[in-house]
């Protein structure tokens, strides 16, 4: 933290906002106590990976994809099977999609319960880390451990380990599990759900500060689930297409404070993540999600980004429920992945990360080498609505000292829970202020 | 590798996390020690993980782990900061170990590169080389993997703090993946797997889910001439081209993935580069 004086202008900084995934800073210019720019600025070195699939083999993508991500590698391989078997004409039904969905569980379990116990919960307590929060909370910063670790296990089981699985590939799966490995994991998912329960009970306790905003929410919304792998873009303000029409729809923009491009939605800023998948999708939640989300006594839809805190954990509760489902009604595929025919094409896909849509776009050549691939993470979809809300929630923090004004800014954007792995790293607060 | 110097007056240890080029998942396998983690922080103080706590103290710092290779000029700077307020550097994963995935780039025009993923490359600053750390400081222990084992990380902290060499085996996948009694996926299916060079750690897990190793945890040691020498790459590549059917643009990409630039694995594919020219 540094703070100059001039005559005019009052500069305050933060060298690092934490909890979050990645590095970026955040530049707020203020005159006469008005806020004019607000940048988020992300410097996360650049590591091209859409440059450096050009001329690999499809089979390799999973794998490469993988990468761009150590908090949800899964996301990234689902978005590029996907996308690829659509280039190849393939359909990948029944029980291999029923462990695509699985896996994905797995990760949004993983993912969330590390967000709102570790990254996000410390922030409503008043602590600087769960690690320190656990002094005074054990009980809490416990159950979380160990949710988080169920859904660890449920994707070390499936893909081998959780962190860059290696069983993901075009068609289904290296290797699929056995029935009683799955039920092996029952008894500690039935504990998970009674914790997810308290999760979200205890979550939606938490003091929130009044400021719903008016969003508009962008989320896969299948016919008959909860969105992970498939279903058409639905949006808050009625459009509904389907992946082969996002770049229509969707414009990458760079900006030239940020080495993650920026996304707009028809022109204008928009919400991907648990907030908008909920509040799109809160119809197609699993019985229990359904209640407990009742009991908060929340209204739909949830336009406080504050909010997004219980939505995750909503969603940690879903994802136990349907990964307790799928299990028990697994029998496992005659095979574990269907046969390819490569063919020369291009394909898209977008499917549910935990932190809203991802999109890919491949064009594969008819030696199945890859010769285009385009990316949209969700933290850069996410990064224009960030903004837009930090500007909202400005007034109320220009009047306190740095520190907290500076601590306002980064609870607002760890609401977002960003990744900036994704999207590209850092995050700096930088207030000018002149007048 | 001594952690104080100061023996009369033993104190916590001091941890700092650092983070450069990479995919936050080894600093994630640190948060997935989910049994030890709450130990781990009492056995140690925490003064710097920006990924999980707000609390970020200056060092000196008696451990230092890093996650991530160094590819712009920035971080090439602030790792030199970071070697000289730590007392035992620890790189974490491939990317600080060898440079990463994003060291594919060693091989292409990074301009290019630029062009292809933004509209007005000119912003963006970066070098033209994705570098492991010890080609900028002095690395004191190497983690390898993509990512690194949790255990493996545990086992390492455990020994600085009881006073020990870490050491962890430098053999090849192959060994472990016969403990586990798996069936060699290469001799029954014919698939290319990297598990005869590549250095165990990950417990063989590619092979045991069906499919090739990649070699993620990197070159193992002493498989062809001894402990501290490199593994028989060309021996495998030539049973992939001339056993496997591989042409040599597949040979290549085999051995330039996730620790491509690393040396043994970088001079078997620029070696099939030039069969393929």
């Amino acid at each position: 933290m540094s703070e100059s004086k001039g005559t005019n202008t009052r500069t305050i900084a933060v060298d690092m906002i934490a909890r979050v995934e990645g590095e970026g800073a955040l530049r707020v210019t203020v005159k006469d106590g008005t806020v004019q720019d607000v940048e988020l600025r992300i410097f996360e070195p650049p590591r091209f990976f859409e440059a450096f699939l050009q001329g690999r083999h499809y089979s390799e993508v999973p794998d490469i994809v993988a990468r761009i991500c150590g908090i949800c590698p899964v996301a990234y391989q689902m978005s590029a099977v996907h996308a690829l078997e659509q280039i190849f004409g393939l359909q990948v039904d029944g029980a291999l999609r029923d462990l695509r969905r699985l896996i994905y569980c797995g990760e949004w379990i993983e993912s969330h319960t590390l967000h709102v116990y570790m990254l996000h919960a410390p922030d409503f307590l008043g602590y600087a880390s769960a690690i320190a929060m656990a002094k005074d909370h054990p009980e809490m910063v416990t159950r979380g451990l160990r949710l988080k670790k169920a859904g660890n296990a449920l994707m070390t089981l499936l893909g081998g380990r959780s962190v860059h699985p290696v069983s993901v590939k075009v068609g289904g799966f290296s290797r699929v599990p056995l029935r009683r490995e799955l039920e092996g994991l029952k008894e500690e998912l039935l504990w998970a759900r009674d914790a997810a329960v308290e999760t979200v009970r205890w979550v939606a306790g938490f003091d929130f500060p009044d400021f719903a905003q008016d969003y508009t929410f962008v989320a896969l919304r299948p016919s008959d689930e909860y969105p992970f792998n498939e279903g058409p873009i639905a949006s808050s303000g009625g459009v509904n297409i389907s992946a082969v029409e996002f770049e229509q729809h969707f414009r990458e923009e760079q900006v030239s404070y940020s080495t993650a491009l920026q996304c707009s939605f028809n022109g204008a800023g928009y919400l991907a993540g648990p907030l908008a998948r909920l509040n799109l999708n809160a119809d197609r939640l699993s019985p229990m999600a359904k209640q407990t989300l009742a009991d908060t006594g929340l209204a739909l839809p949830l336009r406080n980004p504050f909010h997004a805190i219980v939505a995750r954990s909503v969603e940690i509760l879903y994802a136990i429920e349907e990964t307790l489902r799928i299990i028990d009604s697994y029998e496992p595929p005659p095979s574990p992945s269907v046969p390819v025919t490569v063919r020369a094409g291009t394909g898209m896909a977008c499917t549910e990360a935990p932190r809203g849509i991802l999109y890919h776009r491949y064009r594969v050549d008819g030696d199945g080498l890859i010769r285009e691939a385009k990316i949209v993470p969700p933290t850069s979809q996410n990064q224009r609505r960030i903004e837009e809300d930090l500007r909202a929630y400005m007034p109320r923090v220009l009047d306190l000292p740095n520190k907290q004004a500076a601590l306002g800014c980064e609870k607002v954007i760890r609401c977002y829970d960003p990744c900036i792995s994704c999207a590209t790293h850092f995050l700096k607060l930088d207030i000018q202020r002149d007048g | 590798m001594d952690l104080q110097k100061d023996h009369k007056k033993p104190r916590r240890p001091r941890l700092g996390v650092f983070k450069f080029a990479s995919c936050d998942g080894c600093q994630l396998s640190i948060l997935n020690l989910e049994d030890d983690l709450l130990a781990l922080g009492q056995a140690l103080d925490i003064a710097y993980f920006p990924e999980a706590s707000s609390d970020m103290r200056e060092g000196p710092y008696d451990i230092a782990l890093v996650e991530g290779s160094i590819t712009t000029p920035e971080d090439a700077h602030r790792i030199l900061s970071v070697r000289e307020q730590a007392t035992v550097l620890i790189t974490i994963g491939a990317c600080a170990t060898a440079g990463g995935i994003q060291a594919l780039r060693n091989w292409a025009d990074v301009e290019a590169f630029k062009r292809v993923v933004y509209p007005s490359p000119q912003y963006i600053q970066s070098l033209s080389t994705s570098t492991p750390i010890s080609e900028h400081v002095r690395v004191d222990f190497e983690l390898w993997g993509c990512p690194i084992d949790k255990e493996q990380l545990l086992r390492v902290l455990t020994d600085l703090l009881a006073g020990v060499q870490p050491r962890l085996p430098t053999h090849s996948v192959c060994i472990e993946c016969k403990r586990r009694g798996n069936v060699c996926v290469m001799v029954a299916k014919g698939i290319p797997c990297l598990g005869p060079v590549t250095r165990t750690g990950c417990g063989a897990i590619c092979p045991s889910m069906g499919r090739d190793c990649y070699g993620c945890f990197g070159p193992a040691e002493g498989a062809h001439e001894g402990p501290g020498l490199p593994p028989n790459t060309a021996s495998l590549a030539k049973e992939f081209h001339r056993g496997l059917q591989l042409i040599p643009a597949e040979v290549l990409r085999r051995f330039r993935g996730i620790n491509g630039s690393v040396r043994p694995f970088r001079e078997e594919s620029e070696v099939w580069e030039r069969d393929e020219a």
